[in-house]
């Protein structure tokens, strides 16, 4: 099959969500009004609350939300067969993750700008939002152990982009110190910024790095994963505007450059779609498509990390309420694209069907490295770039939004460990070097807990952390329907995408555990309990508070 | 020709202006907060006397006094002063 049916079928579904179904959201279910006063117009302070013209806000919250992530998941989810990948993150972006990212825009306007977590104590309660903090500690766990193995096996699969990789932080280091220091033109610096970049991609390829066979007695995967969560901690302590914030803005210009080249190269290409429509002959001890398809695809389809994006900075500068509208449930869109563009890539980017068995030899195989080779492969194929420049482009793309994800990652880690240090008053624990350490030894023991002596296998948790993830989606989703409840908007909307996460989460987790035990990985298997106890609770929380919820509605409307 | 410059002028400018927002956009309250606490600071150390705030640096760096002499004379000198002008801490 042509994979431009597949761009056209699923961008013009996604469009048709936009037009149609975020306008009916906006007006029948969330009810949008200009002449509501946004928090930013309210306590506009120049600071926080500064209102932003909408486009450049949807720019910072789609590139905020989009990472590796819908690129990994996708990826990874195709080994079932293009189709039901397609299916899920096409009607997932319009039925769930739009209206998730709409919603918590919306739930944290019409409350002070407040974030989910701060929503989740007061609309709910006390006990959920002790719930809340423990799924998003462990979601930020997994989501840094993970992209340090995802980082690691690019670099030792291209290690022409080791150079790129690495350069790519300097030019962001030179870049904060001439817009700081120098206070040189913003547009000039971006140009010489990106020239820089894509000339370190091009040279790459002819300067390989590759680490010895043993650095200190540790195989080259180890090594890389230690370096990078060694980078990770010193990057996530400098100040913000050293390495953090320049580097958010290339990876900004890449995410737009890269994917305007992936569809422009699909286009012009037209690559056959090789992978089978479903996958009938899945390799031995691939886990059932249904329910592990809709954790292992969470971001692209509904993630709950965006509900932290959305009610942290976003919220603080919406102009106007309406604005909402573009920039959660446009923004969604734009992550959807992307998860698209990787599905294309890692199904229509290999010349035969054994090509893309041999690479999804075995579950957890492909991912990345698929969308990586497939990319290149449409991308050279369209634009008549090398390959090896091709691939070393998505290389960097993909290791620089990890690298992203996780500083900023550990970054949020860290302040949980001070705020536990100041809650129970244990002194070191809110300094921030002891708290930074403390997030990197977390995450390196799951990393190599769950994926071996050379952390190669870490990629197992993915399915858990998509898990976590749709968990805290589920959070934010049950304070927009509460709300929804008290003011008697239709609830179903929110409701059932709601009702869909959590069951599929949590029958995700007992396939799963049941799956560790056989395979007796005790690690993964408390791991997997560990997150099954949250979603009880979470699942409880749902019941209590939607029946709370209901019976105050009864009570007032009965009072009337 | 001038009208085409002119034009392209503005949009040279408007794209400045938004790509300054983007850029800055996501970390302006961070860098705000960290510039105000710098400032706080600052003012406390300097108006610490005036607003009653006894100012823990001259006690803490008490003994680095005899260091600071040396400095101290060499300072006046400098300026042209025979003698330490302050009444309340002698030199030469």
């Amino acid at each position: 099959m042509s994979s431009i049916i597949l761009m056209v079928l699923g961008l013009g579904g996604m469009a048709l969500g936009f037009f149609v179904y975020s306008k009916f959201l906006a007006h029948v279910v969330f009810k949008l009004s200009d002449s509501f006063k946004t928090p930013a117009e309210e306590f506009e302070d120049g600071i926080d609350f500064v209102p932003t013209n909408k486009f450049v806000l949807w720019g910072h919250h789609f590139t905020s939300v989009a990472g590796a992530a819908p690129i990994v998941g996708p990826a990874i989810a195709v080994i079932w067969g293009w189709l039901p990948a397609f299916l899920w993150v096409t009607l997932g972006t319009i039925f769930f993750a739009g209206v998730h990212d709409f919603g918590a825009i919306w739930a944290s306007v019409r409350n002070k700008a407040k974030s989910v977590g701060t929503l989740t104590g007061e609309v709910v309660g006390g006990r959920a939002r002790a719930i809340f903090s423990i799924v998003i500690f462990l979601v930020l766990l997994m989501v840094n152990a993970v992209f340090g193995v995802v980082i690691a096996k690019l670099l030792i699969n291209n290690p022409g982009a080791v150079v790129p990789v690495w350069g790519a932080i300097a030019v962001a280091l030179v870049i904060g110190q001439a817009i700081y220091r120098a206070k040189m033109s913003l547009p000039l610096v971006s140009i010489v910024g990106v020239i820089a970049l894509y000339f370190l991609i091009y040279i790459g390829p002819s300067m390989p790095v590759s680490l010895p066979e043993s650095v200190a007695g540790l195989s080259p995967s180890a090594a890389w994963i230690i370096i990078l969560f060694v980078y990770a901690a010193i990057a996530s302590l400098l100040p913000v505007w050293v390495l953090l914030q320049p580097r958010d803005y290339i990876n900004g210009l890449q995410l737009f450059v890269g994917l305007a080249a992936l569809y422009a190269a699909v286009l012009i290409a037209n690559p056959t779609v090789v992978a089978p429509m479903i996958n009938v002959d899945v390799p031995a001890g691939t886990p059932s498509m249904i329910p592990l398809l809709f954790v292992t695809i969470a971001c692209g389809a509904i993630s709950g990390f965006h509900g932290l994006v959305a009610s942290g900075t976003t919220s603080k500068q919406l102009a106007k309420e309406s604005d909402a509208r573009f920039v959660g449930y446009f923004g969604a869109t734009g992550e959807g694209a992307l998860a698209l563009a990787a599905i294309i890539a890692a199904t229509a980017g290999f010349a035969s069907l054994a090509d893309w068995q041999a690479m999804y030899h075995s579950f957890g195989q492909g991912g990345v490295l698929a969308f990586v080779n497939g990319g290149a492969t449409i991308l050279s194929a369209g634009t008549g770039l090398d390959m090896a420049v091709a691939a070393t482009m998505l290389t960097v793309m993909a290791a620089l939004f990890a690298g992203t994800t996780m500083d900023t990652g550990l970054r949020l880690q860290r302040y949980i460990f001070q705020e536990w240090g100041e809650i129970y008053n244990i002194k070191w624990m809110a300094k921030p070097l002891p708290a930074t350490l403390l997030s990197v030894g977390t995450c390196l023991a799951l990393a190599f807990g769950a994926g071996g002596a050379d952390g190669s296998g870490g990629l197992l948790i993915w399915p858990l952390f998509g898990t976590t993830n749709q968990l805290l989606a589920g959070l934010t989703l049950l304070v927009v329907t509460v709300m929804l409840v008290r003011k008697g908007s239709p609830t179903f909307y929110t409701l059932a995408p709601l009702v869909f996460v959590l069951a599929m989460s949590l029958f995700a987790l007992l396939i799963q555990l049941k799956g560790f035990y056989d395979k007796a990985d005790w690690f993964l298997f408390t791991m997997d309990l560990v997150v099954l106890v949250a979603a009880i609770f979470v699942t409880l929380e749902c019941i209590a508070a939607l029946k709370r919820a209901k019976a105050e509605m009864r009570l007032s409307s009965a009072g009337d | 020709m001038k009208k085409t410059l002119s034009r392209l002028k503005y949009l040279y400018q408007k794209a400045s202006q938004a790509g300054a927002e983007y850029y800055n956009a996501p970390y302006r309250a961070a860098i705000a907060r960290a510039r105000r606490d710098e400032d706080d600071l600052f003012m406390l150390l300097v108006f610490s006397e005036m607003m009653g705030i006894p100012n823990p640096a001259g006690w803490y760096c008490m003994e680095l006094q005899p260091l600071m002499l040396e400095r101290f004379h060499d300072w006046h000198t400098r300026m042209g002063m025979e003698r330490s002008p302050l009444d309340n801490f002698r030199c030469c």
